[in-house]
Parts: structure tokens; sequence; C-alpha cells
């Protein structure tokens, strides 16, 4: 267990917002998870942004007044704010530092996502499609694990109510399977309430070393970790590949790691919080994270067990299907998220007596973090 | 198809081969040192970063391993709406990642029988039909359609 814990956190509602620039939601976040910690000295901050340019967080921090300190801007695709949170916490670790600020935002384009990471003429050619690779994953992975549309749709219905319940949801409105079901095909065969919203907000923790702060939640484990070559589907998204189901996937290695660094298992955890960029993303990653066995994920699912009240709820907070994806952000918004649960301070979301967390996010690079939190 | 008197360019250099008949044949890396194979054809080997990476001429014919159909647009594509995209599983065990000639996800089935075709993305503004690889029903008609 590391000797670190979170004495902050902070958060800009997720949704659009016009008026608000992405440093202001920066500024929201930032502030709100200093006052949250008793406004501490930090000698140092990372942040975590995808779209937000050159020196992102220097002008969050600028306009506050706290430059000076190391600044370092972190992207790691969805995973950014999980590669942040790493950096920081094994800073501490370490100790190279004994106060750590962690924040991400993004102000995403809208429609499908647009990503430096293709080159034109994929792009020209109808191969950079970002809601067409979670289709084929989501084909995979309903025919590998016996996954049907509807189970698709639980997903959404579970998540959605949950989100009803998160005044910092982008979507706070509870959705039935039929309504789901109904909703336009953008690639078969997912249909357009069962994938995420790129959109805006921003989230922020304080990291510092746990002596003194008895009783805080705490780092367990944060890891990331990249994909091994070779598996056609990945995130990585190559052109080509040789095989995908005797490669380990990044989500799994980062678990894995997370798993040795916390010193627990999978039956160890209470909460947890998933990347579901799409629906089927959520039940591949029960199988990825082991909460399940590998084509175990319906069956886990139809047991209840992933419900507010299951044995292990898993996106309380909505997940991204209800708060929408600000790449940045949505790591430590899955951390700010967990720590309330830990705290018991998530209101109508409340796990009752939830001690030890994962949360999960993974994308373009490939880029996968898994952090654990426990109290 | 008519290519007489048409200006035509490829999606990019390197992918493909346009033979004089019209058809096309893929253009992957294979490193001797690896023995792994790779599309498109990178300096290095991407399983181990060799150097030694030859130019391979890809088999035509494949399975589909994998399919969906784009149904909005998606920025910078200008070809037309929806379009099929999927992976097609070469008879050499590589999966390729593919534009489809058939758009209706319901048409396609897993383990069909697939043959790679060329197939014109857009006609830019000065006449210029750009093509691509893509993969059609091995049984079909589609043929080198465009």
């Amino acid at each position: 267990m590391m000797d670190v814990a979170i004495t902050g956190i902070g958060l800009h509602q997720f949704g659009r917002f016009e008026s608000a620039t992405v440093t202001d939601m920066g500024v929201t976040a930032v502030k709100a998870a200093l006052a949250d910690a008793g406004t501490p000295q930090f000698q140092a901050a990372f942040c975590a942004t995808v779209y937000s340019g050159v020196a992102a967080g220097h002008k969050v921090l600028g306009a506050l007044g706290l430059t000076g300190v190391p600044i370092v801007n972190v992207e790691a695709g969805c995973a950014s704010g999980g590669a942040a949170l790493m950096l920081a916490a094994h800073a501490i670790a370490s100790g190279q530092y004994d106060t750590v600020l962690v924040f991400g935002m993004e102000k995403m384009p809208r429609g499908i996502i647009r990503s430096s990471f293709f080159e034109p003429w994929r792009e020209q050619g109808g191969l950079a499609v970002t809601p067409a690779y979670f289709a084929l994953r989501a084909q995979r992975v309903m025919r590998e694990s016996g996954i049907t549309k509807e189970h698709l749709a639980r997903v959404v219905v579970k998540n959605r109510a949950n989100g009803a319940q998160n005044p910092n949801a982008m979507y706070q409105s509870a959705t039935t399977a039929e309504e789901v079901l109904a909703s336009r095909i953008v690639c078969e065969p997912l249909h357009l309430h069962m994938l995420c919203s790129p959109n805006e907000g921003a989230a922020a923790v304080v990291l510092q070393r746990a002596a003194g702060n008895v009783g805080a939640v705490r780092i367990a484990a944060a890891a990331l970790r990249s994909h091994l070559p070779g598996s056609v589907l990945g995130e990585a998204t190559p052109m080509s590949g040789i095989d995908d189901t005797d490669i380990t996937p990044p989500s799994t290695l980062a678990a894995d790691d997370a798993y040795a660094q916390a010193g627990i298992g999978p039956e160890d955890l209470d909460v947890v919080e998933c990347q579901d960029t799409d629906a089927a993303r959520e039940l591949l990653g029960y199988e990825e994270l082991r909460l399940c066995e590998r084509g175990g994920s319906a069956a886990l699912l139809e047991s209840g067990a992933t419900e507010r009240g299951g044995r292990l709820p898993v996106n309380p907070s909505g997940g991204l299907l209800a708060k929408g994806e600000p790449l940045g952000a949505s790591a430590l918004g899955q951390v700010v998220e967990l720590t309330q649960q830990l705290r018991g301070t998530a209101g109508p979301r409340q796990v009752d007596g939830a001690r030890v967390a994962l949360a999960h996010t993974v994308g373009r690079g490939a880029n996968a973090a898994v952090v654990v939190l426990a109290r | 198809m008519s290519r007489m008197g048409t200006l035509r360019r490829p999606l990019a250099e390197g992918l493909f081969r346009e033979r004089p008949d019209g058809s096309i044949v893929l253009l992957g890396g294979f490193s001797p040192t690896s023995g792994r194979t790779h599309f498109p054809r990178l300096a290095a080997c991407p399983y181990t970063g060799a150097d030694d990476v030859e130019e391979v001429e890809l088999p035509a014919e494949g399975t589909l391993w994998g399919w969906t159909a784009v149904t909005a647009r998606p920025p910078g594509y200008d070809g037309e709406l929806p379009f099929g995209f999927g992976v097609v599983e070469l008879t050499d065990g590589l999966r390729v990642i593919t534009r489809l000639t058939v758009a209706d996800p319901a048409a396609l089935e897993f383990g069909q029988p697939m043959r790679l075709v060329a197939d014109t993305l857009q006609t830019d503004d000065d006449g210029t039909a750009v093509v691509t690889y893509a993969f059609a029903p091995s049984d079909g008609a589609s043929g080198t359609r465009g």
C-alpha cells in the first residue's frame, strides 16, 4: 500500500458550457479541490488533457497565481487523468514531494472525435472512425461472450439510472431499454444511446503523504500500461494484426499491476468505476479487470451484481454514458466519485460500507490506467 | 469500370499496387528475422523493431472476421454514406482493417469468403478518382466497382 492520501477533491460539472473556457473549468475544479484539502502548499502539479493545447495546466494555475512549482502536462488519451495520478502518487511515494495537485480538463469538439492519431489518408479513406472501431469490438465481445443488444441496453439503463442521482452528470434522466434500442444506429450493433458523448468538464484531486492524514482515503495502487503488439482491434488501432485472444489487453496488464501494488484481488473490491465509452466496453471491462471470468460478463450483469445495491456496483456515478467523456477529466472524475463513496458522502449514490474501490480508464494509445483506493 | 481518359490516384502511396487490368494487390511488410507480416508496410517491423522489412504482396482472399457500417459522416471523409467497414482475415492469417463494399450489416456473416477489390472513394474537383482498397463478398458481383 502506498503512503499517499487523497485530501481534496473538486469537480466542474461534465456537460456543454458555451460560456466557459477550458481554463475556466480547470480553475473551478482546482479551487474546489484545494479548498477541500484545506488550502495546502503543493510542490508540483500534473495536468491531464488531450485537446487543450500548449501548456494548458500552466494557464489554469497561472489564472490562480499558483505557478512556480513544476507543472507537467500529461496526455494519455482517455486514460490521461489516470496517467497524471500515477505520476503524482508515485512521486509522493518515492519521497520526491509531500503534496501534489492533480487536475484534468477538456473541451471536446462536437461530433465524431477527430484525432491527430490518424494520418489524413486514413480519415479520407473512412478508416479513422472511432465509433466504427467500438462497433467492431462490440461485435466480437458479443460473439465471444454471448452478449445481446438487450444486455447492451441494460448497461445503459443501469448507468443512466445512476446518473439521474448525480448533479454533475450531463444526462440526469433515467432511460428504458426500449428507448435505448429505439435510438438510431450509429454503427451496428451500437445505437446512439449506447455511446457516450464527448463533452466538457474538469476534475481535480490533492494528494498528500498519508502520515498525518489518518482516516483519509488512500491510494492503494496507481498503474498505467500500454498495449502489447499484435492486437488488431485494441485501442492502438493498427491497420492489421495477428491475434486478439492470446494477447493480454492493456486493461488487464494495468489491473494486474494495480492488484499486485495494492496486495488485493478483484474479490476484495466494493465498488468500481470503469470505462464505458460504449455499453459493450463496460462488459468487456468486467472481463479484462477480472471482475468475472472470461466470457462471464453477461451473466455478471444479469445477476444484478453491478447495479447500485448489488454485490459490486459498477459506475455508480452514471459512468461516461451518463456523465459524458471530457477526456482529460474523466479518470479524475472517477477518482472524485470513488473518494466520495469511500468517505461515505455520495448521497443518493452511496454504496453502503464501501472501503475498497477501483477506477479504470482505457483509450487511444493504447493507454490503460487502473487506480485502487482504500479506506 | 472505365478508366480511359480518367485521372486516378491511390488513397495513399504504398498501400497497394494497381495492375494493368485494374485489379489491385495489397502491399505488406515482412521481416525475415521476426517472421511476421504487417500492413501497411512500415520502415521497421512493428513486432520487433527489426529494420529488415521487405515488401510483400498479401493474399487477395480471406474470410470476414468483423464488420459494421458507418452511417454518419466522419471528419475528413467525402465518400458515400453509409459505407461498410470491417476486418478480413487473409488466407495467411493476417487480419486487415478495411473498407467493405457491402454497407448493409445484415447482408454479411462471420467467416464469409471475401476478396480484394479496388473501390473509388470520391472524385476530386479536377476529376481525379481517388482509389482505395476494399473487400467484397467472393460470391458477389461487385467486382471492381467504380
